[in-house]
């Protein structure tokens, strides 16, 4: 499975692309997608986001997906979805939203 | 210290202006990323992985309480109430909005600071021994040179597109505090025998991927020649450095390629129509600059030495900071003193907002309103009267900086790694954390003795493992972890690469790794004189080896 992540541009924040079309701060609404068709949707809604000067640094990144829990397969993309392992009163995870996987 | 005159003030008023109209430009999408991407590097805005960094410059290390309290307030204002302390000797924030970037460097030039070259294949911040101007041990202090060498730099049009990042440090002292011999150019400031100044002068040495130690290619370079000597190499090395291929860029890869003998040939006759022109110091301009940096007004304190000797009997941890945090000053009633950002389960290099701010006012009560940042991720206050030691060290227990582990293994140096950097494969800090733990005891670090560890999270080094003593480098295999580990590191007068010990460890194992490791010192050792690197130089790998895989390689 994949999913598209990117850094919001006036910010910075981490977010994904969701389902709803919006760019979600939280990698639990990320979109998922299971085969190239699907793929290649994503990049082209990550082309045009940042054509349009809404976010950057735009990847397509591997997840796997358990009892509906979205999680990527590189540890990198763990941290980037919850905040820094060593302070974890910040980023993502400290947000009451956050869920933990 | 250097204060700016009215040129630095308008050269960095006029580039805030012109960055913050750059950063507006963008938000507004009148520019593009590609466009935007190369100006904000120039600037020092990177993006990481949780949101942007702003790495802010400070020259040389050096700070006023004025500046270091405007870093706490720009930690508290525009970032999440801390920042960290880099190996450049410069401050990083970890979660600044790109839209607040004008209004953070309007702050910072307020106070003489900018974030100009901190980025880019450009010359970076200069680096400088720590305790320049205090250490007993220093010839001259170093400091009013790199001054000259960052006023040369900034923006230096024919050096602002160099084939990769350029990286200058200086030391006063026969002692290197500096680690000369990893830099692009390491100089070491020293006198000849008629008494005048001059520098050895070290090319090619770095870390990263090629670790690599420089060469001395001039023994005594006087000290009017510094820029022309200088510009002779950068041009060399413009015109010749590879820009081919990113990974050989560097200029240790030239002067590798070129050999040492030919690569020098080559600066010197670069120099030979350059050395009495221009860029020849005059002498009066190496003093002007060099009165900033004047010391200052010593006045005796002869009551420290008494007040000392009562504090010790009163505190058994103050004498444990004041064994280990506190060094001799050239004068004989000051100090020198190193406030440890290395506390048990503390991120290397990080301080609090309010901590910077705490910092500032024992600076401006006891230390002459001066701070240091070492390469080493600690503040130093670098003159303190000895009878203040007290007074000093009771309000950093306040603050908690009182942690007294200055060059034992906890005091690690390590990069933000994987918690927070783009480029990373590993985390760099949890390892350091759970180090600390397991070696808490001060007990047991000061039986250790000198240990310096240093963790890099990817091969870019920025954590310095190829020069710890023992150096741990994190990998990623198979989408997990591993940390490979090297022995025989070190950044000071007598440089050498670490050697790897073997295959790694993962997360789990690491720190076991490395008590294992410290225990076959302690077993082997001569006495307690002698300190790991001379053990590891003296014995080799074999011991540690043993101990690390010896079963295995038995059942292999």
């Amino acid at each position: 499975m994949k999913i598209l992540t990117a850094n919001r541009l006036s910010d910075g924040e981490a977010v994904w692309y969701a389902a709803d079309g919006t760019w979600a701060e939280a990698i639990d609404l990320a979109e998922t997608v299971a085969d190239k068709l699907g793929e290649s949707r994503l990049e082209a809604i990550g082309k045009a986001a940042y054509d349009n000067d809404e976010v950057v640094d735009v990847n397509l990144i591997d997840v796997v997906v358990a009892d509906g829990v979205i999680r990527p397969t590189r540890l990198r993309e763990v941290i980037r979805a919850a905040g820094p392992t060593n302070r974890t009163d910040l980023g993502k995870q400290a947000r009451p939203s956050a869920r933990h996987a | 210290m250097y204060r700016y005159d009215e040129f630095d003030h308008d050269f960095v008023q006029a580039r805030v202006a012109e960055f913050s109209d750059q950063v507006e430009r963008r938000l507004a999408g009148e520019i593009t990323e590609d466009q935007f991407k190369p100006l904000r590097l120039m600037n020092g805005v990177y993006l990481q992985l949780h949101a942007y960094m702003l790495r802010v410059a400070i020259p040389y290390g050096t700070l006023n309480s004025k500046q270091l309290r405007m870093l706490g307030h720009i930690a508290r204002k525009y970032d999440k109430g801390y920042g960290h302390f880099t190996t450049r000797q410069n401050i990083q924030y970890n979660w600044p909005a790109l839209s607040d970037m004008p209004a953070i460097l309007a702050d910072l030039a307020s106070v003489e600071m900018h974030a100009i070259q901190t980025s880019g294949n450009c010359i970076r911040n200069v680096t400088a021994d720590h305790f320049a101007g205090a250490a007993a041990d220093e010839v001259a202090d170093p400091r009013p040179y790199a001054e000259i060498l960052r006023q040369w730099s900034s923006v230096h049009p024919e050096f602002s597109y160099l084939p990769r990042k350029f990286k200058i440090a200086v030391t006063g002292a026969k002692r290197d505090r500096a680690a000369i011999q990893v830099h692009d150019i390491g100089l070491h400031l020293k006198k000849d025998e008629t008494g005048a100044l001059g520098f050895a002068v070290y090319v090619g040495g770095g870390q990263g991927r090629t670790p690599i130690i420089a060469k001395k290619i001039r023994d005594f370079l006087p000290e009017e020649h510094l820029l022309s000597y200088i510009t002779a190499i950068m041009r060399v090395y413009n015109l010749h450095g590879r820009r081919d291929n990113k990974y050989k860029a560097r200029i240790k890869i030239l002067v590798h390629e070129t050999g040492v003998e030919e690569f020098t040939r080559q600066v010197d006759a670069e120099w030979a129509h350059l050395k009495d022109g221009e860029l020849a110091l005059p002498e009066a301009d190496i003093r002007a600059i060099s009165t900033y940096f004047a010391p200052p007004a010593l006045v005796a304190r002869p009551e420290g030495d008494e007040a000392l000797r009562l504090a010790r009997l009163d505190s058994r941890s103050f004498g444990e900071w004041l064994d280990q945090n506190v060094v001799t000053h050239k004068h004989p009633d000051y100090a020198a003193v190193t406030i440890s950002l290395k506390g048990v389960g503390e991120a290397p290099g990080d301080a609090s907002d309010s901590q910077m701010e705490a910092v500032a006012d024992l600076a401006e009560r006891y230390g002459f309103d001066e701070i240091r940042v070492s390469h080493e991720q600690n503040l130093i206050l670098p003159h303190v009267a000895r009878a203040d030691l007290r007074a000093v060290y009771d309000s950093l227990v306040e603050i908690g900086l009182q942690t007294a582990n200055s060059n034992l293994i906890t005091d690690i140096i390590a990069c933000p790694g994987l918690d927070y950097c783009a480029l990373a494969n590993a985390r760099s800090i949890s390892v350091a954390q759970e180090i600390t733990h397991r070696f808490a005891s001060l007990e047991r670090q000061r039986d250790i003795g000198e240990l310096k560890l240093k963790i890099s999270g990817c091969i870019n080094a920025c954590g310095h493992h190829h020069v710890g003593h023992i150096g741990i480098l994190g990998v990623e295999k198979k989408g997990a972890e591993l940390y490979q580990v090297t022995l025989g590191g070190s950044g000071d007068e007598n440089t050498s690469v670490g050697e790897i010990i073997g295959r790694g460890f993962g997360p789990e194992d690491i720190t076991d790794a490395v008590e294992t490791i410290v225990e076959t010192y302690l077993r082997i050792r001569l006495d307690s004189s002698e300190i790991f690197l001379d053990a590891y130089r003296r014995v080799g790998q074999a011991p540690f080896k043993e101990a690390l895989y010896g079963s295995e390689a038995k059942a292999a």
